[in-house]
């Protein structure tokens, strides 16, 4: 067994070359596992506000609101996510003129793929509430953007956060597919690891699917925690 | 930059030849993984279930450890670091291997030349990978559907006068396999989704050909149009069949 090449390289796996300077985004060469979370954080950011959108889209009576939301998100739901990354990845050059950096490229892809997901998780949220909730709202005189803005949104929002840690967890572990365009991140570093030293695939292997493993079992622990404690402030019909 | 759309390329000659091996390929592993997950999940599920601890501590820690790491990562694991955990024996059988099923036969008064699934290491290693990783979730989904059934049902049908395996066998399981087929039906799905990744080891499923094809013909976009498209294609009827499977059965369980 060759654990050593595992701890010479240990820092590697973790932040991979990352440095920090006064350059605008202050951090260059983000690698290792810093960066599958730094792309998980990225890609959820932008995935909670495109998933609002098309969640709420897909909730709306109007047909030219509604169509464009079920057809986003049944098509992304459709597609491997790797597919979408390749696809995305030349379909760029074709839309704008040039290519994208395969960072930029696969943050994208994550915000658009996990979107799709989020909208769906939205637009359950929104419908696992009491109907009597939007009909009290109307009835006190709010409008329905007001309802969904004061009454449903906030239980809602509330009631989303353990699916909503779920798709942060499963998103982390998509970040791995960012290697394939050839991101360093963690998977990444592994390989690259792997491929110098070439007796240690056990080890190397062993490590990267613990650290994998360590960052997403607490968040999976965490959201079982949430929803143990939200179940019990839920608006129920009976 | 300009950009020369060429798509009658895609459906003619090389291109088309090998968009249609590799979404047999797909369709193979995606099969293959697909039986063995399932059995290998219902024989997790059980392990989970027994009233044996150390069996219990163990199909636990098998669940989460696979849902909680990457497929990538186990797919890099089973190509090159398997020989740690797979006997000697076998993995060199595996390494050697190369046995086209299931080879030239005769029916029928023709002579066929049985070329469909051909096993190398890296469609078993791919297959090892997916089956392993489908098997946890399908496990956790049978679980939650058994789960799901409230507990006085059993405990009533017990008190009917059933034995414990016939109120397994006559109350709970019939209402929890019609919750948990939906679910096992976008596991099956994801499986397909996810077997795109067996592109990595050099697996030649549709991804790994859009991938040659591009390189081969100068015609990306093109190519991966029509692989998102036939990806696109299977995912929408089948979820078509989950929701009219819905309509139709999921009116029936009371509880």
């Amino acid at each position: 067994m060759h654990w050593d090449i595992v701890i010479d390289n240990f820092d590697y796996f973790l932040w991979g070359q990352t440095k920090f300077d006064l350059v605008f985004p202050f951090i260059h060469d983000v690698g290792g596992m810093l960066s599958a979370v730094i792309m998980a954080v990225l890609g959820i950011f932008g995935a909670f506000w495109i998933g609002m959108a098309a969640g709420l889209m897909r909730l709306s009576k109007k047909w030219w609101l509604k169509i464009p939301a079920v057809a986003y998100i049944e098509m992304v739901r459709g597609m491997p996510l790797l597919l979408l990354i390749f696809w995305f990845f030349f379909l760029a050059p074709v839309l704008i003129g040039q290519s994208l950096p395969a960072f930029s490229t696969t943050v994208f892809c994550f915000m658009i793929f996990t979107g799709a997901y989020v909208g769906e998780i939205v637009r359950a949220g929104v419908l696992a509430l009491p109907k009597g909730q939007l009909e009290a709202a109307r009835g006190s005189g709010l409008s329905q953007t007001q309802a969904m803005r004061f009454v449903i949104l906030p239980q809602a929002l509330r009631n989303m956060i353990p699916s909503f840690v779920n798709q942060f967890v499963s998103l982390t572990k998509d970040t791995s597919l960012a290697s394939i365009l050839g991101v360093s991140e963690l998977t990444r570093t592994g390989v690259q690891v792997d491929n110098r030293e070439m007796v240690a695939s056990f080890e190397v292997w062993i490590t990267i699917a613990g650290l994998y493993f360590l960052l997403c079992y607490i968040l999976t622990s965490y959201s079982r925690r949430l929803e143990a404690q939200l179940s019990r402030y839920q608006a129920r019909d009976r | 930059m300009e950009y020369n759309f060429q798509w009658a390329k895609m459906f003619s000659g090389e291109p088309a030849q090998w968009m249609w091996e590799g979404f047999n390929t797909t369709l193979q592993i995606s099969a293959i993984a697909l039986v063995g997950a399932m059995l290998l999940g219902i024989f997790i599920c059980l392990m989970r279930m027994t009233p044996f601890k150390p069996l219990q501590w163990f199909a636990l820690a098998y669940t989460e450890f696979f849902r909680n790491t990457p497929l990538l990562v186990q797919i890099f694991f089973w190509y090159n670091a398997s020989h740690f955990v797979i006997p000697e024996g076998i993995n060199e059988w595996m390494n050697d291997l190369y046995y086209w099923f299931p080879g030239p036969f005769a029916a029928f008064g023709h002579d066929f030349v049985g070329e469909w699934v051909l096993f190398n290491v890296e469609l078993i290693t791919g297959v090892i990978a997916l089956t392993v990783y489908t098997s946890a979730f399908i496990a956790e989904e049978i679980r939650a559907g058994i789960f799901s059934i409230p507990k006085n049902q059993l405990e009533a049908s017990r008190a009917v006068g059933l034995s414990f395996l016939q109120g397994y066998r006559y109350v709970i399981l019939p209402q929890a396999l019609r919750i948990v087929i939906p679910p096992l039906i976008s596991q099956a799905l994801n499986l397909i989704k996810n077997s795109s990744l067996c592109m990595v080891i050099g697996v030649t499923e549709m991804m790994f050909q859009a991938t040659q094809i591009e390189s081969y013909h100068a015609i990306p976009f093109e190519a991966f149009s029509v692989a998102l498209m036939i990806y696109l294609a299977i995912s929408l009827v089948v979820s078509f069949c989950i929701t009219m499977y819905n309509k139709h059965f999921m009116i029936q369980v009371m509880y």
